[in-house]
């Protein structure tokens, strides 16, 4: 019985999934600017938000795991917006028509824009999704997940920054 | 000997609690593989590489990505085609005319690497749509991220554009 339970613990811990950690490059320390047309037509820059914590988020519709994330997002922005968060959301999707019904949908209350295969460039490559950047108010990336996040994770870094 | 029962009997309640435990920890930790369909056929990326570097061009396996275009023109397997996502009617009709006139003992491997391998919207439709077709080679890149972990990042050849 003893040793049933050492092999169930050893398969335990080998298997337990890691919690999402941060990675960060050298070459991103500073979060590259850019300059889109959100869907509402505004123009939306990355440093017109320096000064406030952003969460820049790479998804798209046909993202299971981004679609889990965007509720979270959503309540984050309103929780913490008025002490300077500011969610970004940058679609990988193909098509444009798909993204706004999907917004609409679900009333996504931060900016939404067409990411394009230049801007994934300046991120590293967006070559899987979801991929999320946390940039400080100084303009510097302090973190980036790959694929399911808890969204306790993405809170605690970001109440940090505040 | 009443006392030696009890502690026996205590023994073994503890024992099969933690046994339960474990056993409920292991479900709630199942890889995310363990999800997938157990008729489809993968390949690693290994076996990718050592197949496009074997075969001659007439016998190497045809190469789809049918997942995001802006996930092919960032990065794709350097001979690959691009049929557009899978999990759209678009997609498998576009996968349905590349192969109408193919012998259906022709190798193929399917891949995407949109995101992590149980939320892949896209392997599965292809494949179905293939082996309906009546291929008998089909198989599936397995990427257990995305294509950016699985594939780019292990420094394996990419084409970039369409």
């Amino acid at each position: 019985m003893l040793g049933v339970i050492a092999v169930l613990m050893a398969w335990f811990f080998l298997h337990r999934p890691f919690p999402a950690r941060p990675t960060s490059r050298g070459d991103l320390r500073a979060a590259p600017d850019f300059s889109l047309t959100d869907l509402s037509g505004a123009k939306l820059s990355l440093s017109a938000y320096r000064g406030k914590v952003v969460l820049l988020d790479f998804w798209a519709t046909w993202c299971g795991p981004c679609k889990t994330d965007i509720p979270h997002f959503m309540e984050m922005q309103s929780r913490y917006g008025d002490r300077g968060l500011q969610v970004i959301g940058i679609s990988m999707d193909d098509e444009e028509k798909l993204v706004r019904e999907f917004q609409q949908q679900f009333h996504m209350n931060y900016p939404v824009a067409m990411g394009n295969a230049d801007l994934a460039s300046l991120y590293g490559g967006i070559l899987g999704l979801p991929i999320t950047f946390v940039i400080d108010r100084q303009g510097r990336i302090t973190a980036r997940h790959i694929g399911e996040t808890e969204a306790s994770v993405f809170e605690a870094e970001i109440r940090k920054l505040l | 000997m009443e006392a030696e029962l009890t502690m026996m009997r205590l023994h073994s309640c503890s024992t099969a609690s933690v046994v339960l435990t474990l056993l409920t920890g292991m479900a709630l930790n199942v890889p995310a593989w363990a999800a997938d369909r157990t008729n489809l056929k993968t390949v690693t990326p290994e076996e990718v590489l050592r197949t496009l570097a074997m075969h001659s061009s007439s016998r190497r396996p045809l190469l789809f990505q049918v997942g995001s275009h802006m996930l092919y023109v960032q990065a794709h397997i350097p001979g690959s085609e691009y049929l557009g996502p899978a999990a759209s009617p678009e997609g498998v009709q576009n996968l349905r005319n590349r192969v109408a006139n193919l012998a259906r003992s022709r190798p193929i491997v399917l891949y995407c690497g949109c995101c992590p391998w149980s939320h892949c919207p896209n392997v599965n439709p292809a494949y179905d749509a293939l082996l309906q077709l009546g291929f008998t080679n089909v198989k599936v890149l397995y990427m257990a991220n995305n294509f950016g972990a699985d594939w780019v990042d292990k420094g394996y050849p990419v084409a970039r554009g369409d």
